[in-house]
This record gives C-alpha cells, structure tokens and sequence, in this order.
C-alpha cells in the first residue's frame, strides 16, 4: 500500500457535533477504563464521516486530545489502516475491488467504466459530478462478483454495462440499489439451489 | 449430499428473516439455559468430543483452545474476542452469517463467554462490513432487550455484555493478535508469540479469540450433541463447513456442506459446473487466497477437509474456493494475489515487508514474459526465505500461493518467461556463495 | 537456574532470560538489529532466527524466553540460509550508498553483511524512495536506509518518555518519522543516532566530518551539568569532532543529553587564544610575561583582604585546589567563593549537598517530591531514571509549582513555604504519605536554595525525615540537585564561607568593597563594577571576561586532565583529548606561575604534586559535627523554578552554533502555538 496523501488544503479546526460527541463518549464507555485508545478506530471513523468521508489532520488532533493520546499514535493508525481517507473523495466514493475472485469475473471491466464515466485517474474527484473511485482490495464479497462499494453499500453481481448505469445514476444524483444486479437473492445459487429448500 | 435438516445455518440465504422471533423458530435460543446449567467442563468436553476445529483458517480445535483459558479468574478478567475480520479473498462466510443469522453467533458467544469465564466480548467486524454490524447491532439490541444477554444472560446466572469493534481495512487484522493489537487502539501488527493470547491477550488479559463460524455453530452442537457432528464429516474432520465457491462457475454461491465432501461435487452440483465445462478447468484455490492452488487433475478427486488437502500440500484455510478456468492468465491470477499481499503486510518484519514486494514485481513481470528462465527458480528461493521466519503467519500465507504456482505451473512460467541467462549456473553451488568466482568458467560462447 | 543446551554444549543459565542472552552466555554470538537491552523487545528485523529442538520453524532468539531443557543450534544451515535469507531482504532496497553514509565504517548492516550477505544483488526491481524526514537540528535522516528496526520509536516512548516518533504507513512503505515532521522535543533526541544501526538517523553536526577510524578517541567525563555522564571525545588534530555516550550503569548508562553531545562545537568558538589587557575599553593583547606581571605588582600593591575571588561552573577540582591554596598561602585572603549567588549549603557534613539517593537507585523509589526544580533541564539524565521509577512502580510524583512536562504525570502542591512548613509539622496530607512510604525521594533544587527560607527547610525537612527514619543506613531520602560540574567538588574542597552561611565574598563585592577580584572561569557574576580590578582566567570569551581588565587564557574540559565530583559525590576524571588553543594554558598551571612570580616560589612542582595534594586534603578532611544553633528562619515564601535557558547554560553551549539552533528550534516553537 503506497503511503497515504495527504491533503494540502486542511481546515483549521475540528471539532465533534454534539451528537458525535455523545456517541464518541458512548463508545469510549465500551472499553474498560483508562483503555480509551481502543476507541480511536471509532473516532477516526466517526470524524470521517462528519467531515465529508474523508479526515482532516486537524480531527486527528482533537480526536487525540479527546483520548488523551499521542498525536503520533493517532497518525500511525489513520496511516495504517486503508479505510481512512486523509483527503477529500467525493461524495460518491465507489470502492472497485480487483482481488482475484472480482478480476476473474471482470472487474477491471468496471474499473473502464469508472475511467470512462467518473475521471481516468483513481481517487482523483470527477469534473461533472461529486464521485471519485479507486480500486481497493478483497471487500468480501466474492460469490458475488464482480462487486462495487459505493459508500457504506455493496453493489453486487456486477458488468460494465450495468456499472455504467449505476454510475449514470449517480451523476444524476439518482436513487441507487445495493444489491445484487442479477436480480439473484444474497450467495445463493441461481438458477436452482440444491439446499435449504422450502418445504 | 447433506440432508437440510443437518443443516446449520437454516437462514442462509435469508429466506426467513434475521429478528430473534425467527430466530427463535429457527431453534435458535432454546432452553440456552439449560445448556449454560450443565456446567463449563460439560461444554468443553462436549466441543471437544465434537473435534470442532477452528473455521477461521488454521483449522486449531476449539474444544482445546478453550481449555487453556486460566480455570480460576484471577485478577486479571477474561476475555471472548469474535474475528469477524472476514478478508481472506475468496471467502464471504461470516458476512452471511452476520447479516442473516446473527443471533446463532449471540448465542454462540454467550455459551464460549460462560465456558472461558469471560463477562465482556467483543466481535471486531471488518469496517467495510458496515450494514453487518449494523444488523449485528440491532440483534444485539434485540438480545438485551429479551435479556438473552446482558444481566443474567437467558435467566443463566451469567452476566455477559457483547460489543462490536469495527476494523478500518486491514487484512492483517484478521490474525488473532494483530487483531488485539488493532482492539487496543493501534495499528495491526502481530505480536510475538509466547505469550499466547489465552494467557496474554486483550490488555494483557486472558483471551480466548475464534471465529465467526466457529462460535456459531456452537449452540447447535450442544443441542444435537457431539455424536451428531461427529457423524458427519470424518474423523478429525467433523461436522459440516460453509463453503463459498467463486471465479469461473456458472452459479457462484455460499453453501453448507458436509465435511470431505468431494471438491468436485461442490462445483458441479452446488455451483452449477466451471464455465465451460470441466475440461475448461485449470486450477483451484481451495481454501481463500494463501492456501496453494490446486490443478485440474488433483480437483478431480480430491476431498474437502483438513488433512486431505494438507495431503496435497494445500490446505482447506476458510474454505473459499476460486475456482479458474482455462481462459484465464493463471500467472496474471496469482500476481494479483501477490499484489494483494504486498498491499496488506502490515511492513513490521523484514521478510514479509521487502519479500511480499519482491515476489509481485517478479510475478507482475513473468506475466508479461520479461523476467529470465533463471529468476524462475530465484522466485522459489524467495518464497522460501519468507516462509517460517516471519512474526505471524502471513508470511506463509503471502508464500504459499506463490510457490503453488511454482509447483504446478512452472512448464507455464518457463515457457514464457524463457530467455537465457548469459551466465549458466552452476546447479551444485548454492545461489549464497560467491558466484562472480565460477563466473568466467560458467561464460558458455 | 535453567539448564539448556547451546550447540551441544550444555550451560546453567538464570531464569528469566530470553534464548539470545542464553545464546551469548553460551559463547554462541548471535546477529541482530532491533533487538537493544536497554528496550523493550520488537522482534522484527528477523536477524537473530536459531534453530530450536521440537519448533518446525527457526525462531526469533530475542523474543523467545528460555525454557529448561531446551535445545538450541546457532550454527546449522537452517539458520545460516534464514539469516543470509533475512540480510538479502533487509539489502533488497537499501541503497549502496557506503562511500557517502556517515555511519560507514560503525554500521551494524555493513558489519553483518560482511559474515551473511551476498555480494552480488539478485534484486532486479527499483529500489524504494523514502522522502527524508525533518526532525530537528541534530538528526539529519535518508529515510532509504532505514530497515525499520523500530529502535528510535522505542526509545522516543519508553527511555525519553515522549511519544513523538513513530511508524506510518504499512508494509513496504512503511515510513519512520515525527508528527508531521516536528523537531523532536527530547532533550535525549540525539540517542536515536546511536541507536540506528544504519544510517538511516545520523548526526547533522558531524554530517562529512570524518570517518570514524580517522579519530582520536579519548574515554572522558562530561560537565555540561552536574551528573557526570561518562563520554567518549572523539578528536581530529586539535579539533574535537564529536562527543559519544560511554556505558556506565551506576550514572547515564547508556544516553547522553543533547547538550552534552553537541556543545562541543563551542570549543572552537568564542575562545581565548592569548592574553588580552584593557585599556580605553579595547582589548589589547599582550605577552603572558606581561601579564602575569601586570597581576603580580597589583596584588603587591593591594592589601589581602581587598583581594577576592570566584571560581566557576566547569572549573576542575585540581584548579579550584590549587585556586585555594594560592588565596591561603600566596596572597593570605579568605574572600574566596565559588557560588555566583547566595545559595544555602550547609558543608558540615556531605550528605547536606550531594544527591544522597545515588542516581541507579531512583528506580527504586515510590515516592518523589520535587520542590524547586526542574530535573528536567537541570539533570537531564537524572530525569529519565525518574521516568524509570514511574514506569516501573508507578511512582507517585509531586512538584511544588507547576513546572511544565516533565515526560511522567506529577500532582502540582502549590508553591509556597508554608505548605513545606505543614509537611514538617505533620499539619498536611503529605506528611502522612511520606511517612508511609518506603524509599521516599525528596529532591531540593537549586531555586529552593536561594530563597531566604532555604535554610531553615533544609535543615527541618532534614529533621523530620531523620525522625520518621527515613534517612538511614539503608535508604537516603533528601537529595540536592546540582546544576554544574564543579559545585559538589568545589563544596568537597572547602571553596566557601567557613561559617556555613551567606555568601560574603558575593556580597562584598556587590558593595564594591574589592580592589582586586579573580574570576576563574565564572561568567554568572552580576554586580555593578566600580573601580575593580578584574580578572578572568578562563576558556571563553562571554560574560566573565567582558567584565574583566585582564584577561587570561584557560583550557575547556577536554583540553586538560581535571578531576570533577558529580551530584551524587562519584569523583571521576576528565582526560586531555586536545589541547588547547594559541597561548592559552591549563588553568592550575596559570595560577602556580602567578604564585611563582609573587612569592619566588611555586606552590606545587608539577601536576602530580598537586593531585596528590588534593587527594590527600579530601582524604583528610573529617566530617565536621552538626552543632550549628543558629536559628532556621521561617518566611511564608514562593518558591520559583528559575527557567534555565537549557541550551545556553555555560560558556561551551553558548558559543556552540548547534545549540543555538537548538534552543531557536524551541523558541520558534513556543512562538507558533503549534507544540502544543
């Protein structure tokens, strides 16, 4: 994993919403005490989808403030673990995964359509929409491949075609489905199961 | 085939609803009490007279594992820890498992919780899985409400409190301690073993970790008994397994099976057959991504389960199976999964962080037929310098498919990959003595 | 004891220990990286892999605990092919960059490489670019050479106390670097090139100076404070290059302060190369004849007791003796001090101004009041064993006044006499928590001996722990904290007022009651000069000699064999690494030649004369009996942590550029907001 960007333009200050400062104490009360940094996975997470999917160096600081840690600490696990978003992604952040299983059934065929429909380069915003994408790996999902995510949503059982509608969708601000795109329910078999039939 | 009603995961494809009113229909959260009432050591022996065996990967008997767990609490309170780390590529069991029978994996924990003596557990959901914790979320609510968990858990006299801890992308979390290391607020990486989690864990606590699959099937043991899992399956190789079969079929799909069911089979039967036909196939991963692929002519007959594909130097790891047919750069396949691990070493040791690295630019590059007929070998000698000296076992899971490779398709990489080193080797000196001195003798004109 | 066996050879070793220690008991020497003694263990270079009976797979022998019965081999192929196995990878994407690398010719790679590399690379891939990584003015980084040992992160949290370095990223990018590239903040932070066993973090000072087979190497005593670290000089010619820690568990183990390692470039700076007079507020220099001429009419001409003297902060016990002995015998004055301030010392016994715990038994406490001091700055080393303590036994820490981060949590009492008053008189909490505590540490700094109370805190804070027995054969509970390398040596040689209390020699020159006054080597005298004549006999051109009328070149610590006492009351010797430079000459011989002028006679014949001298006086000198009445004065007081300036503390600091930078670093800091 290539070492995170981080983005050059960072807002001055942040600071948990009231709500987010409730759920953030919440959570800290599920460790026992003085074990706080536990939830600082939580918090970045929590910052990140306070501040538009994506965390500022700013939110590090205070989530580290918050725990009473280090802001080093803080850094390394934002740094560490890919889900964090150390610069802005859009507000569509679709997530192709090209692992093995996905790449067999043509994934890359869904990263064209992200090239062709969002912007040719990975996490790079789209001109005409709010979207940005970028391959990641194994989402697990893999009976259901090939698979998007689009933010917290899995898109399954995919083609390029129908990436493409999805995403025409998008740029128009649309209502999109999570789910299966072959009309199949969840892992099972189409076309006819062999198991856990209904009596 | 199995019989539906040996069947574990009756919701397995959601046809009757995750609430723990269908649940309960399900025969779930029955007379847990009673189960809980039969005391520890009666759940202990009774897993391990199941020759339960971990589902997580290493295939490590649970029944056992349990055992280790201190008997007398001392000042230091125990832990249960649910992997539910689910990254292996291939496999997409637990998410199943999450978002349509969570209860079985409440219950599950409740039981393991009481039998290592733990009050609190904690289930590290991978955080790609979001809409899985939230529906693990609301069972669990729905347990405390219920008071199946919570206070007095099932009226059994056992406090037990659950809460869920999601991840942030990172494969290596899925490694018991790493994923410790990733509860208490750090970054994933391993730690070093001895001390074992079971007597240093989570906070330096008595831990007992397990997977998702392995915690759910408990409850059903219990109530069916021992002998009822041991019936199925074989030896050492009990029970059933949820398989989930990916790549080149034509009905990719999650399925429960018996044990030692033939590999074969599950394709043709359960997965609807290779595209293309049998004949069209080319190998299979029969265990997620780390486990080594096997070719056509071993996918005829082989069995799945633990010992029969260690057999066959692979291994049943998560039971996802990719299967790949003819049509695909089987070269091309295994650099991605090589790329895969170079992108998840968590970059603590030095094998795994410069060897993972190593052995994808290599592979990425026999792909397009630009390394040299010798770098072939080097590829082996570099797997491995990974394999046994790393902290954890991503070494041997970032190696072994590599050498998979090596071992079933080398004709492959050689074919493509054929140019001739200028300078011969010398096949009885070692690559670690100093070659530029059999060098000039070695110049063939 | 346990018995294993290391290829084939069957050895008893303690409980306890990890398969590498029993491995180098065994005579078996085993490669490492990351593993370190005084850290805790990472186990991730993979270097240090033995084959052990039972285990299918090679183990890491610094992480592994040893087991009886064990059965280990150090020297079989499997190891050797997973050693050479781990250093190809470690040398897969480091650079060949030897010739240019300041660690060549001291670096552990390049040492292992010898015995387990290959000497022809099979990796045909480009290597990694690792962004260099700021961190200050001491450490200058190539992030490509790094092999993520993790030494510098271990020891930034559990040796200096403050998390400030760390590991981001993951797998092969996995890069080692502060906060977003902050200086960092440890007066400690310079270990971390020692430590790296590449070079990765090397010194920026020293960056192309020298090799480190080209340097002369002189095992020493350092002064930058009263602690005594033990270092190593490494010299070029005259010039001293660098200054490196010496192991010496009892005082600094293994560290060295910031200071104490990178003055040493203010030994070329500022100095005094010749004597120098002053006429119309010119400097003029003049031949030492003449000089020494020039003093020796003016104290024939002067009567004894118009003459006085100070002497100064890194002044060596040989100087200071033959100082002495030259205003008793040769000039018969007895205005003769060696504090610069009206400081509290009580000299009838040596327990009341040496730091009586001993350094190597903070870690041992459960308790420690700090009242007017900051250890921090004024003992850097002393610090981390306190750290050590807290780490250890979760010591609880009190410090009169809140005195900023100390790298361990302590409860701030507030800063007044009257709460120490209570203490004694068993009015306040803290009485009770002293009193049930069994190795108390009870440090008095040097701001608390200054304020008009000091003496009467001293002397009953002395008494209620004699009483509570808290001061016994066993434990030593009331500590000084020394600021400077000479006070304890010069207490030790009777350099102060015989009756034990105010400073009268300060205070009579305040008044201006001298004809002539001695500095040697004093640069903290502030007082308004009249018709004094002054003269300084010292290194460095600062403050000392800007207010004298002649001036005298001296030697700097590295320049001449000197004796120093530390804060604990450990006499050791500083050796001669270089000499010093133009005219300038050791201090004690200046002083014999002055005496040799004035009275026709020298007041030792050489050097060794005067050792023996000194020697014999320390040897000699019985501890006096307390029998002091004089009535300890109480005032409701506050008692104020004077900031030390950490960074300009001493005539060699002062004049070095890298300190400076230093101390700008923290300044500019301080000015963004942005520390903190």
């Amino acid at each position: 994993m290539s070492l995170k960007k981080i983005s050059k333009n960072q807002p001055d200050n942040f600071e948990f919403n009231e709500e987010n400062k409730i759920l953030s104490k919440k959570i800290i009360s599920n460790y026992p005490t003085g074990r706080q940094k536990s939830a600082v996975m939580a918090l970045l997470y929590i910052a990140q989808r306070q501040n538009n999917n994506w965390i500022p160096l700013s939110a590090m600081k205070y989530i580290a403030n918050f725990l009473n840690i280090s802001y080093i600490k803080v850094y390394e696990v934002a740094t560490f673990y890919s889900m964090y978003n150390l610069a802005p992604v859009g507000k569509y952040f679709i997530q192709v995964c090209t692992t093995t299983p996905c790449m067999i059934r043509g994934a890359y065929n869904l990263v064209e359509a992200c090239r062709e429909k969002i912007s040719k380069e990975e996490k790079k915003i789209s001109s005409t929409s709010d979207c940005s994408w970028m391959e990641v790996e194994c989402l697990g999902a893999c009976v259901n491949a090939p698979m998007v995510q689009i933010n917290e949503d899995y898109y399954e059982d995919l083609s390029k075609e129908k990436m493409i509608k999805i995403l025409d969708k998008i740029n128009k601000d649309e209502k999109i489905y999570p789910g299966s795109y072959r009309g199949r329910k969840n892992s099972e078999p189409e076309n006819g199961r062999k198991t856990l039939i209904k009596t | 085939m199995l019989e539906d009603k040996d069947r574990i995961f009756k919701n397995l494809y959601n046809d009757f609803g995750v609430d723990a009113t269908s649940s309960k229909n399900r025969g779930d959260w029955l007379d847990t009490k009673v189960l809980i009432s039969k005391g520890r050591e009666w759940i202990i022996n009774e897993i391990k007279s199941s020759e339960l065996r971990g589902r997580g990967g290493a295939g490590f008997p649970t029944g056992l594992k349990w055992s280790f767990a201190p008997k007398e609490v001392g000042s230091r309170p125990h832990y249960l820890v649910i992997n539910a780390d689910e990254s292996e590529p291939g496999t997409c069991k637990d998410r199943d498992i999450l978002r349509f029978e969570p209860h079985k994996l409440i219950e599950g924990c409740l039981i393991a919780a009481y039998a290592v003596q733990a009050h609190v557990c904690y289930i590290y959901i991978r955080g790609e899985y979001f809409n899985e914790g939230q529906i693990l979320q609301e069972a669990l609510n729905q347990a405390y409400k219920n008071k199946l968990i919570g206070k007095n858990s099932c009226d059994s006299g056992w406090d037990l409190d659950i809460f869920i801890h999601y991840g942030a992308g990172a494969y290596i979390c899925g490694e018991e301690t790493a994923l410790l290391e990733s509860l208490e607020g750090n970054k994933g990486q391993p730690r070093l073993k001895p001390p074992f989690p079971a007597l240093v864990g989570l906070y330096g606590c008595p831990t007992i970790v397990n997977n998702v699959e392995t915690i759910a099937v408990v409850p059903t043991i219990l109530r069916k008994g021992s002998k009822w899992f041991t019936s199925i399956g074989k030896p050492k190789n009990t029970g059933t397994k949820i398989f989930c079969i990916s790549g080149n079929v034509n009905h990719p799909c999650n399925v429960e099976e018996e044990m030692g069911i033939s590999l074969k089979d599950l394709i043709e039967t359960h997965a609807g057959g290779v595209i293309g036909g049998w004949d069209n196939l080319q190998a299979v991963i029969p265990g997620g991504s780390s486990m080594p692929l096997l070719p056509k002519n071993i996918c005829e007959t082989i069995k799945m389960d633990f010992d029969s594909l260690v057999e066959n130097k692979s291994g049943l790891g998560t039971a996802g199976i990719v299967v790949i047919n003819k049509d695909q750069d089987i070269i091309k396949c295994m650099a991605r999964i090589a790329r895969f691990y170079k992108h998840e070493s968590c970059g603590q040791c030095t094998p795994c962080r410069e060897g993972s690295g190593w052995m994808w630019r290599m592979l990425e590059r026999m792909a397009k037929g630009e390394a040299s007929r010798e770098e072939v070998d080097m590829l082996m000698d570099v797997t491995k310098q990974i394999e046994g000296h790393t902290i954890c076992a991503f070494g041997e899971g970032s190696a072994w498919p590599v050498q998979g490779l090596l071992r079933h398709f080398k004709k492959e990489l050689i074919k493509r990959n054929n140019f001739n080193p200028l300078i011969k080797k010398n096949k009885n000196v070692p690559y670690l003595i100093d070659q530029h001195l059999l060098e000039e003798d070695n110049v063939k004109s | 004891m346990l018995k294993v066996k290391v290829n084939d050879t069957e050895i008893e070793v303690e409980d306890g220990l990890t398969v590498l220690q029993a491995c180098e008991q065994a005579g078996a020497e085993i490669p490492r990286f990351c593993y370190h003694e005084k850290l805790s263990i990472a186990g991730n270079c993979r270097m240090c892999l033995v084959e052990m009976e039972k285990s299918p797979k090679p183990i890491a022998s610094c992480a592994m605990p040893v087991t009886n019965g064990m059965n280990i081999k150090t020297n079989t192929p499997i190891v050797e092919k997973a050693r050479k196995g781990v250093m190809e990878f470690l040398l897969a994407n480091h650079p060949l960059d030897c010739p240019v690398c300041d660690q060549g010719g001291e670096c552990d790679l390049q040492d292992q490489s010898m015995f387990y590399g290959i000497d022809k690379s099979r990796y045909k891939e480009n290597k990694r670019y690792v962004p260099e990584k700021y961190m200050g003015p001491l450490i200058k980084t190539q992030m490509t050479r790094c092999i993520h040992c993790t030494r510098c992160i271990r020891f930034a949290e559990e040796i200096a106390g403050i998390e400030e370095l760390g590991a981001i990223g993951r797998g092969e990018d996995m890069q080692i670097t502060t906060y977003l590239e902050k200086s960092m903040q440890s007066e400690l932070s310079a270990n971390v090139i020692d430590l790296c066993p590449v070079g990765a973090l090397t010194s920026k000072p020293y960056v192309f100076e020298a090799r480190p087979w080209e340097l002369k190497k002189t095992e020493t005593i350092d002064v930058m404070d009263a602690i005594g670290s033990n270092i190593r000089v490494d010299t070029y010619g005259w010039e001293v290059k660098r200054v490196l820690p010496r192991i010496n568990e009892e005082i600094n183990e293994e560290w060295i302060s910031d200071k104490t390692r990178y003055s040493c470039d203010g030994l070329k700076k500022q100095r005094i190369d010749t004597p120098l007079v002053k006429e119309n507020n010119i400097y003029k220099k003049l031949e030492w004849e003449k000089a020494l001429n020039i003093i020796a009419e003016k104290i024939k001409k002067t009567l004894p007791e118009k003459i006085a003297g100070l002497t100064g902060d890194l002044t060596n016990m040989e100087t200071l003796f033959i100082v002495k002995e030259f205003f008793e015998k040769t000039i018969k004055s007895k205005n003769l001090d060696c504090r610069a301030e009206n400081t509290y010392v009580n000299t009838e016994d040596r327990k009341n101004y040496i730091f009586n715990t001993q350094l190597n038994k903070i870690e041992e406490s459960d308790l420690i009041l700090l009242i007017g001091t900051n250890p921090r700055f004024e003992g850097t080393i002393l610090n981390l064993r306190i750290l050590k303590a807290y780490r250890k036994n979760k010591t609880k820490i009190y410090s009169f006044g809140d005195i900023g981060e100390l790298t361990y949590p302590y409860e701030v009492i507030e800063n007044k006499t009257d709460i120490i008053k209570k203490i004694i008189e068993e009015k306040h909490d803290l009485s009770e928590i002293i009193k049930n505590s069994k190795k108390p540490i009870i440090i008095l700094g040097q701001s608390v001996l200054k304020i008009k109370s000091s003496k009467y805190i001293f002397n009953e804070l002395k008494r209620f722990l004699e009483k509570n027995d808290k001061i016994n054969n066993d434990w030593q509970s009331l500590n000084i904290l020394s600021n400077n390398a000479s006070t304890v040596g010069a207490y030790d040689l009777d350099l102060i007022n015989p009756d034990n209390s105010e400073n009268f020699t300060l205070k009579s020159i305040k008044n201006n009651e001298f004809d002539i006054i001695f500095l040697f080597g004093q640069d903290n005298l502030k007082f308004i000069k009249k018709n004094e004549f002054i003269i300084y006999v010292g290194s460095h051109g600062d403050r000392g000699a800007e207010l004298a009328d002649l001036v005298l070149p001296g030697s700097a610590y590295t320049e001449q064999d000197g004796y120093f006492t530390n804060l604990e009351g450990k006499i050791q010797k500083a050796y001669k690494a270089s000499y010093p430079p133009g005219e300038a000459k050791e201090d004690w011989s200046i002083v014999n030649e002055l005496a040799n002028l004035i009275k026709r006679k020298k007041l030792f014949n050489d050097k060794n004369e005067l050792n023996e001298s000194m020697i014999k006086y320390l040897e000699s000198k019985k501890i006096k009996i307390a029998g002091n009445s004089i009535k300890n004065e109480f005032l409701s007081e506050e008692i104020l942590v004077e900031d030390i300036d950490y960074y300009y503390s001493n005539v060699i600091s002062r004049a070095s550029t890298t300190m400076t930078q230093c101390r700008n670093e923290k300044l500019n800091l301080k000015k963004n907001g942005t520390e903190g």
